[in-house]
């Protein structure tokens, strides 16, 4: 279908400090025990796209995310891994790798999606409009759980971050604003020419970007190239091109602008006919209205382009890992009311227990739970809505609730845990109580400390991030 | 041949329901006879076309030279043809041939003349309408035999007391012996066609088919070959079986229905309220295909992105004009052919072709075909067929494109021009112009007539629920051309200060029918009432030689929601959920038969040319169309 795609896998974020670490770049933190780029490349896969370009940030990050994806997809995709400079911005990676980018259109897949959305619906709303971007947006999901107990203002916090402002044309098919969430703090500016020719625009706020793009080749290197300063696709690309949508400065579509050049060269004003008949017949959007201009007789046609929307029905399930809270929320999800995308049959008590984890007598494991392979537990242990990881050793009389637990984590008797995360090769010794913790790889929580919505992580980690 | 004079009944009074008709001229009105027991048969949503007087007739036979005989036309007409009954005229007989038709025929008599000559050196065996007229009708009669049983048996009863003197006794069979020739006809059909198109069954009642399966002839005469005579040899059985279009599914056949749905791309959810009379078209839930299908982007692999573009665009509706539809399929196609490679060990000419074919199915299964389309395809397809085993990949590649480039040049664009120069002539000072929805070409007509300074006014009627007429009227006013804008319920009231009407086409048909958009044969009808002139303006590549009598059995159903809902009016929402209502059915047809007696000219590439001239022009270019 003439597409290529790029996974954006990103680095080590520092949003998402403790979680990541150089051993762990965020492209391969656990969801549900399964790396959290899985769940795009298995969407990918399941559209039958599979060759891949995927583009990580820092050379050691890409030697993990490789080495992970050679071991877990050989013979299943072809994967490009593709290492840029940490740092640098969406756009400033697809510059990178622009020489290797030589199909029509490109799909961009940010790799902390993890959704069910086709993206063929997005690529098919972008052919059929003949669109420069099209945008795949989604509901903002529902933020924290209401006993995560994150405290009001902080939540706030992160809503505005999420929330984007999205205007829409009356069809809700073309994109007419765009503000992300640095804007909305002030006023919003609306272009008066897009108002105008549009007449109507819905504008929403409850519409999440996905980072799921379809672009236009040709024009997407031409901005990239145009617009050195350019860092980040969503917050300079995108806006950028909505904006410009009517007075395009794009050479739009370098075939197009051949194809007139070939009909001038044959002086056949009779070729041109069809494209007119077309365009004539064909409903015209509000940009080929434009671009004829108001009474339909502009002496040159003003060139515009398209930016379309795609907006993912409610019953899909579509998130981004982009932070801590939103790693809990995922996490709750996918082993709670987005199960399908986990990929594991879930038991009839609603939860997957590995047959290799042991149980101690007492020991209790609710619904939308999940315990990894060789993991053990001690007696009387209660565990809701969490995600243990593999080879974890819980002793008893523990309590998990509404918590991740990767691999390889140690837990001394009598622990509770509520609304944290606690990374690989932690180990908490007795009687510890965390609640809305993260605590960093390899960290070692002392007994009968007690914590509250701190991160806890090595020292030397975070000085050398 | 009396038969039909004594069914047709109604009286002239009747006639004028609805509208007052100034002046209807008196003289040529058949004396009314008595009341047809089938008058109630008719459905509400067809058309019947008005019979001919028998001077009107005489001029179709010149027309239409088939060496057919008076003689076994009388006889043909006394069959009972179905719900087509002759007693169904709503409107006024009264043909008054336009001077023009009159003169056109003159020539198209010499035409005749040649063209028997042809047929006498033995080259055609069968030719389109009355050869197999006798099976038309049998068929016809089949399909509403629920409807006219009764009726079709009094007529026979009635045509069998007629002394129809020299007549063979062929059409005087029973019933039963005229379906038990059928059925094993198909049979035979079937057995000949092999494995080709198994899910397609012959349509009855169309009279392509049937009216190429001469009782007496061989079983698989097509009507292409009729029209590819002028090519001297003719192409062996096998070619001219791929040009034939395939015969539509007839989709109240639960079997061919449910494999079809098994190969389909689109999903097809049948509409669980489907109009009873119409159940041989598809009727599928309209809300859930361009999702679903925008879903499968990536897993459609054979499909080429520029065919699957355009049947994205047709689901959605983003193209609806039918030369936009010819053009955008023609243009697809052609990336495709660009972007093609033979796989080894197979031969351009089969591989590209079945290609086509499963891109065309693909189309067809997003939108039905258009009749244009259907013609473009044929035409595709025979240049594929006839390209030389020699040439090599890259030069066929080259030369298909090529063509595909003079078919739309010359098809399309040309013909457009043509038909503008003609169509001008008729517009003069101080005309007042109607025109319904929107045509490209009566839209190029309208703006050069402008350019050319002619001052003149235009009426857009239009309809729901497309209301493409707006597009239309906002081209013109931008272009400053002064303009009047109603809806279809107007139109009576607005025609009495109309002097010319121009209508564009979906198709034209071999008896002069004009298949259009829905609404053209009310507005042609209330034209023709008010001695308006009708002037369709029509590609020559959109005609086709097939019959169709009415818009029922050969039609297309659209979105049942488009018309349950007012755009902008939110608060007309009565219809919401109709469709768990069981005793309601929404009916959105598209397109309708306008039949040829409401037509004055049909201007086209050719030249303007009455409506009984069409099959002549079918016949001569027809082949044309396939071998440019």
């Amino acid at each position: 279908m003439d597409f290529q795609v790029v996974v954006l896998a990103g680095g080590t974020s520092k949003k998402l400090v403790p979680l990541v670490s150089k051993e762990v770049p965020k492209a391969l933190l656990p969801v549900a025990n399964r790396p959290v780029l899985s769940y795009v490349l298995e969407l990918l896969e399941q559209s039958n796209l599979k060759d891949l370009i995927v583009v990580v940030e820092g050379e050691d990050a890409a030697l993990r995310v490789g080495g992970w994806i050679s071991g877990a997809y050989v013979d299943r995709l072809h994967v490009e891994v593709a290492a840029v400079p940490e740092g640098v911005g969406t756009a400033d990676a697809l510059r990178a790798i622009a020489r290797h980018l030589t199909a029509n259109d490109i799909l961009v897949v940010s790799g902390d999606l993890v959704c069910d959305v086709p993206p063929g619906a997005v690529a098919a709303a972008h052919r059929r409009h003949d669109a420069v971007v099209t945008s795949m947006l989604c509901s903002t999901p529902v933020s924290g759980s209401s006993d995560s107990g994150s405290s009001g203002g902080k939540d706030k916090a992160k809503k505005s971050g999420r929330c984007n402002i999205i205007g829409l044309d009356p069809t809700k098919q073309f994109l007419l604003h765009i503000a992300t969430a640095a804007e909305v703090e002030k006023d919003i500016r609306l272009q008066k020419s897009i108002l105008r020719a549009v007449g109507q625009m819905e504008i929403r706020a409850d519409l999440m970007d996905a980072h799921l793009y379809a672009f236009n080749r040709s024009a997407l290197q031409a901005v990239l190239d145009q617009k050195e300063t350019f860092q980040s696709l969503k917050q300079d690309v995108l806006p950028y091109l909505v904006r410009s949508q009517l007075r395009s400065e794009l050479l739009l579509n370098g075939a197009q602008a051949e194809e007139n050049g070939n009909e001038k060269v044959a002086s056949q004003n009779n070729k041109v006919m069809p494209s007119q008949l077309l365009a004539n017949a064909s409903t015209p959007s509000f940009h080929e209205l434009y671009a004829l201009g108001a009474d339909g007789s502009a002496p040159v046609p003003r060139k515009t382009h398209k930016c379309c929307a795609y907006i993912a029905s409610k019953s899909k399930y579509c998130a981004r890992l982009n932070s801590i809270q939103a790693f809990n929320d995922i996490n709750r999800d996918v082993t709670g009311e987005a199960s399908h995308l986990s990929g594991y049959s879930f038991s009839a008590q609603n939860n997957i227990i590995h047959p290799s984890a042991v149980l101690g007598s007492k020991t209790t494991v609710g619904p939308q739970c999940m315990l990894g392979e060789g993991s053990q537990m001690g007696d009387k242990c209660s565990v809701k809505r969490s995600v243990i990881g593999r080879h974890c050793r819980i002793g008893s009389n523990v309590k998990v609730v509404n918590s991740v637990v990767m691999n390889h984590v140690t837990i001394g008797d009598g622990c509770s845990i509520q609304g944290s995360v606690i990374c690989s090769n932690v180990q908490l010794q007795e009687r510890v109580v965390l609640k809305d913790c993260q605590v960093g790889a390899g960290y070692v929580v002392t007994a009968c400390s007690e914590c509250r919505g701190e991160s806890l992580a090595r020292k030397e980690k975070i000085q050398s991030q | 041949m009396d038969q039909r004079r004594t069914s047709r009944l109604i009286d002239p009074k009747v006639r004028h329901v609805g509208f007052f008709t100034p002046a209807a001229p008196p003289d040529s009105l058949p004396p009314p006879v008595s009341v047809s027991p089938s008058g109630n048969s008719l459905s509400p949503v067809m058309i019947p076309p008005p019979r001919h007087a028998s001077d009107n007739l005489s001029s179709r036979a010149v027309g239409v030279p088939v060496p057919a005989s008076t003689q076994r036309r009388s006889s043909t007409d006394n069959l009972p043809v179905g719900s087509y009954n002759p007693s169904e005229s709503l409107l006024g007989t009264s043909p008054v041939l336009s001077p023009s038709s009159n003169l056109v025929n003159g020539e198209f008599s010499e035409d005749s003349a040649n063209w028997i000559r042809r047929s006498n050196s033995g080259k055609l065996a069968s030719s389109f309408p009355s050869g197999g007229f006798d099976l038309t009708a049998a068929s016809e009669a089949k399909k509403v035999q629920g409807v006219s049983e009764k009726v079709g048996g009094t007529v026979v009863g009635v045509a069998n007391d007629l002394p129809s003197s020299s007549k063979p006794l062929k059409e005087k069979t029973t019933k039963a012996n005229r379906r038990a020739l059928q059925e094993s006809q198909r049979a035979a059909k079937a057995a000949a066609k092999g494995g080709a198109a198994p899910a397609h069954e012959q349509q009855v009642g169309k009279a392509v088919k049937a009216a190429s399966h001469k009782k007496d002839g061989p079983l698989v005469t097509s009507s292409v070959a009729a029209s590819e005579k002028k090519g001297g040899d003719r192409p062996p059985e096998k070619d001219r079986k791929k040009d034939v279009p395939l015969p539509r599914m007839q989709f109240d056949d639960k079997g061919r229905v449910e494999k079809a749905k098994r190969r389909a791309v689109v999903k097809q959810t049948e509409a669980r309220n489907r109009v009873e009379l119409f159940r041989h078209l598809p009727q599928y839930e309209h809300g859930t295909q361009l999702p679903d299908l925008e879903t499968k982007f990536f897993q459609l692999d054979p499909m080429h992105p520029a065919v699957y573009k355009v049947g994205l665009q047709y689901l959605a509706g983003d193209i609806l004009e039918s030369n936009a539809r010819c053009i955008a399929m023609l243009q697809a196609f052609q990336e495709a052919i660009k972007d093609y490679s033979t796989p080894p060990e197979k031969t351009l000419t089969r591989d590209l072709a079945a290609k086509i074919n499963s891109f065309v199915s693909f189309l067809i299964e997003c939108r039905p075909l258009s009749i244009s389309m259907g013609n473009a395809i044929r035409f595709l397809k025979a240049h594929i067929a006839k390209l030389p085993v020699t040439l090599a990949e890259s030069e066929a590649k080259a030369s298909l494109c090529s063509d595909i480039d003079r078919f739309i040049n010359e098809k399309i664009v040309v013909a457009d021009k043509v038909i503008v120069r003609h169509a001008v002539t008729k517009i003069r000072d101080g005309d007042v112009l109607l025109t319904y929805g929107s045509s490209s070409v009566v839209e190029m007509i309208l703006l050069h007539a402008h350019e050319l300074g002619k001052n003149f006014r235009v009426v857009v009627v239009d309809s729901r629920p497309n209301l493409e007429g707006q597009a239309l009227l906002r081209s013109l006013v931008g272009k400053g051309l002064s303009c009047t804008y109603t809806h279809i319920n107007a139109v009576s009231y607005i025609m009495p200060e109309v002097t010319r009407v121009f209508l564009g086409a979906a198709s034209v048909l071999s008896n002069g029918t004009v298949y259009s958009r829905v609404g053209t044969a009310c507005v042609a009808m209330v034209a023709h009432a008010f001695h308006v002139p009708v002037l369709i303006c029509c590609e020559a590549y959109k005609f086709h030689e097939r019959v169709q009598l009415d818009s029922i059995c050969s039609n297309e159903l659209g979105d049942p929601d488009a018309i349950s809902k007012v755009s902008g009016r939110v608060d007309i929402n009565y219809l919401d959920n109709w469709a768990n209502k069981e005793n309601l059915q929404l009916l959105n047809l598209l397109y309708d038969a306008t039949p040829s007696d409401y037509i004055s000219m049909i201007i086209t590439d050719y030249g303007m040319v009455p409506p009984t001239s069409v099959p002549v022009i079918v016949r001569e270019y027809g082949s044309e169309h396939l071998l440019i």
